[in-house]
């Protein structure tokens, strides 16, 4: 169930927020009314931890994490290691990486599995990910950007990506990540998807300019309606799988 | 590049995205929307005029552009299509890429153009977009034509030109040669005159032009005055009148002279009596007892300004009883004499009493027994002529013979139309011309067509046309055909009926 929501007026909520299956991140706003809709979708099944990073609001864009572990660049500071440390679940191991691309948000996308990287990732770093994070690692670019963690946002049961994609990128990326992809946009056609849109395996957040569109796209590719069944799902499921898949 | 280097590379194929605000599957752009969206979206003529007034002058048909100039153009046509675009304002922010017009009743006072426009929209995409312009056209008169319609005889300059003549055979060939230079194209009016023909210009340098040419065809003398209409104190603006007043001397070809004494030896003892052969900027005299000829211009006649002692009025009838040819055939600028003794007898006198003259005449050439010939009668005339009185001893010959007659065989073609016809100017005649002024108007145009019939040098610059309705007799015999001079085919220029210009395409070779 895809929801429409905005942080201060802007419509790129991935940049102020993290959302996985295990816990859910969320930037210090002016008002309260961005963790409370979080809040109110996700209180009894996973916390929503209230944090910033290097003093900074944009978290979403400056850590990498799933279930297994989250990593914060190196300009953490030691009061909000400390701070997500305890407020995360025992199972979640928080690792400071150093690594010259401290934007790891934007530099690795992974759901529980398999994570995409940056090309230029440290070998140091990648071997951290498949550690901390349990996931194979990938050197990817996507519609020829080498910012993966931007331009594609995916869980465990599906994925969308940069809508300048080939359709041979999207078969390769679809086999290495082994859910199904499609190209779409967000955010009344932005291309920076993760920007836009975070995602877990039964719940999506997506800013506030999403068309309906965009939202029936993300609803059908996360699969993301059996949590709220409805008459008309199995049909736009056909036909949408027709189409894209 | 990949490809120079050896390398592998996948064939890309564009996959397709939904237009994320109507759904329906399209290739993906920069604005990820499909163009009907982004047409509904964004408007790139916003800003842009789309009603604009232009102003037109019905009577000349031309439309205003700001501040002063008037372009012709007629409606639908390229002019008025780059006229109308050029009035549109900030067109330059826009790339322009077709334009065209759309077809609205000539009556409506709307003209519509079409234009198509591109402009980069969102990221990076181009957007081309079709916009009508609707013109609505306002009719104002431009100021030539305000001023024509004030006051239409409003000249500026006035070109009076005179000859104080009693024939108006000078009038005749200037205008046939005012025709052929276009030189009276700028007049807005031409008005015949007494004694001359006035023209009226709306511009002093259109007169002033005209003057010029005159001066190269003929000798004149000319002056010139301005008189002030109105004046403009605030900016001292000053409009005038100016006239022209050009006098053509009256001194016409086949005159008697009697040249003034400093004259005549300042054109090396020049016998008093010559005759006027050819006037054009200069005038040719031609004493015939020595067969010599000289030549004055304009300004040396007009220092000396003497007038002809016998001319055309004056001309008398002959006929030819014998030649005695006493030189050989002598060539004078151009034209070939002889020198002769004749016989001749007035044709009034022929028949009816023995008066005979001897006389000497430069005519030996063309002059046989039998023949008319047309000359002065100096025996009977009475000349009042101060210049004559002046030279003691003077032998003044009693017949002077100036050119052959063809009359007795005119008669005989008398009312048959000729192959050759000339156009005139659109002149303006008093109303009170009366029925004997027409009369000798008439006879003195067929005693010019007559003239250039036989002259040939004077046809050299005017323009002659075939005159269609024209059949040739089939009672013509070869034999009228040799004595009668008449213009050969070769000279004549069609005479384009498609429109009124003169055809010069066919030079005309003498």
């Amino acid at each position: 169930m895809a929801t429409r929501l905005q942080f201060e007026n802007s419509c790129e909520v991935g940049v102020f927020s993290k959302l996985t299956n295990a816990y859910c991140l969320v930037a210090i706003g002016g008002s309260e009314n961005f963790y409370s809709l979080f809040e109110g979708e996700l209180v009894d099944v996973i916390p929503v931890v209230k944090t910033s990073i290097g003093g900074t609001r944009i978290i979403g864009r400056l850590c990498a994490g799933n279930k297994n572990g989250l990593l914060v660049p190196h300009t953490t500071t030691d009061q909000e290691l400390q701070h997500l440390r305890n407020s995360l679940p025992d199972q979640v191991v928080v690792q400071r990486i150093e690594e010259r691309l401290s934007a790891l948000g934007n530099c690795i996308a992974c759901n529980d599995h398999v994570a995409l990287t940056h090309t230029d990732l440290d070998r140091e770093t990648e071997e951290m990910i498949a550690d901390v994070l349990g996931v194979e690692v990938f050197r990817q670019t996507i519609a020829g950007n080498i910012l993966v963690g931007s331009y594609c946002a995916f869980s465990n049961r599906g994925g969308l990506v940069h809508p300048h994609t080939s359709i041979e990128d999207l078969d390769e990326l679809s086999t290495l990540l082994q859910v199904p992809l499609v190209a779409g946009t967000v955010n009344r056609g932005s291309e920076v998807i993760a920007a836009g849109l975070i995602v877990n395996d039964w719940t999506a957040f997506c800013g506030s300019d999403t068309t309906a569109t965009e939202l029936s796209v993300i609803e059908s590719v996360f699969k993301l309606r059996e949590a709220q069944p409805s008459a008309i799902v199995d049909e736009m499921r056909k036909s949408l799988i027709d189409s894209y898949v | 590049m990949a490809q120079e280097a050896g390398m592998f590379t996948v064939q890309q194929t564009i996959g397709s995205v939904l237009c994320c605000k109507c759904g329906v599957p399209m290739a993906p752009n920069a604005a990820n929307m499909c163009v009907k969206c982004l047409r509904s979206e964004i408007d790139i003529t916003e800003g842009l005029q789309k009603h604009v007034i232009i102003i037109h002058c019905p009577e000349c048909d031309t439309y205003l552009q700001p501040p002063r100039t008037w372009i012709k153009a007629k409606l639908e046509s390229k002019e008025l299509l780059t006229f109308c675009v050029k009035r549109l304002k900030n067109l330059n922010k826009i790339h322009l890429v077709h334009a065209e017009f759309i077809w609205t009743e000539p009556h409506s006072k709307r003209i519509k153009v079409r234009l198509r426009v591109q402009k980069e929209v969102l990221n990076g995409a181009i957007l081309e977009q079709a916009y009508t312009v609707e013109y609505v056209v306002q009719d104002q008169m431009c100021e030539s034509c305000t001023r024509v319609q004030a006051n239409p005889d409003q000249w500026v300059a006035a070109v009076q030109l005179r000859q104080h003549v009693s024939h108006r055979r000078t009038f005749f060939y200037l205008e046939q040669l005012i025709l052929k230079h276009d030189a009276a194209v700028r007049a807005i009016r031409i008005k015949q005159m007494d004694q001359g023909v006035d023209f009226f210009f709306a511009n002093r340098s259109h007169a002033v032009k005209f003057v010029e040419f005159l001066g190269k065809v003929a000798p004149i003398k000319s002056r010139h005055d301005k008189q002030l209409v109105s004046h403009d104190t605030k900016s001292n603006n000053y409009n005038y009148k100016y006239t022209f007043s050009v006098e053509i001397c009256p001194i016409c070809r086949e005159d008697l002279i009697c040249l003034p004494p400093k004259v005549a030896v300042s054109l090396g003892n020049l016998g008093p009596l010559v005759i006027c052969t050819k006037v054009s900027n200069t005038i040719a005299l031609l004493d015939i007892f020595t067969l010599r000829h000289c030549f004055m211009d304009a300004d040396q006649y007009w220092r000396t300004a003497f007038k002809s002692l016998l001319s055309s009025r004056q001309i008398m009838e002959y006929i030819v009883l014998d030649v005695e040819p006493v030189s050989s055939e002598i060539n004078v600028g151009g034209s070939k004499y002889v020198l002769a003794d004749a016989q001749v007898a007035r044709v009034a006198d022929f028949g009816k009493n023995d008066t005979l003259f001897t006389v000497r005449t430069h005519l030996g050439h063309i002059l046989n027994p039998g023949d008319y010939a047309i000359g002065y009668d100096l025996y009977r005339a009475n000349s009042n002529d101060i210049e004559l009185d002046k030279y003691k001893g003077l032998v003044i010959p009693d017949v002077i013979l100036i050119k052959k007659s063809y009359e007795e065989k005119r008669q005989k073609k008398r009312g048959k139309p000729r192959a050759w016809k000339l156009k005139s100017l659109n002149m303006e005649v008093e109303d009170s011309a009366k029925a004997t002024d027409e009369e000798k108007r008439s006879s003195e145009y067929e005693q010019f067509l007559r003239d250039l019939e036989e002259n040939p040098d004077m046809r050299f610059n005017i323009s002659l046309y075939q005159n269609k309705e024209y059949q040739p007799s089939e009672m013509a015999s070869m034999t009228d055909e040799e004595d009668v001079p008449s213009i050969p085919l070769e000279e004549l220029l069609a005479d384009l009926d498609l429109s009124e210009e003169e055809a010069q395409n066919d030079s005309m070779n003498e």
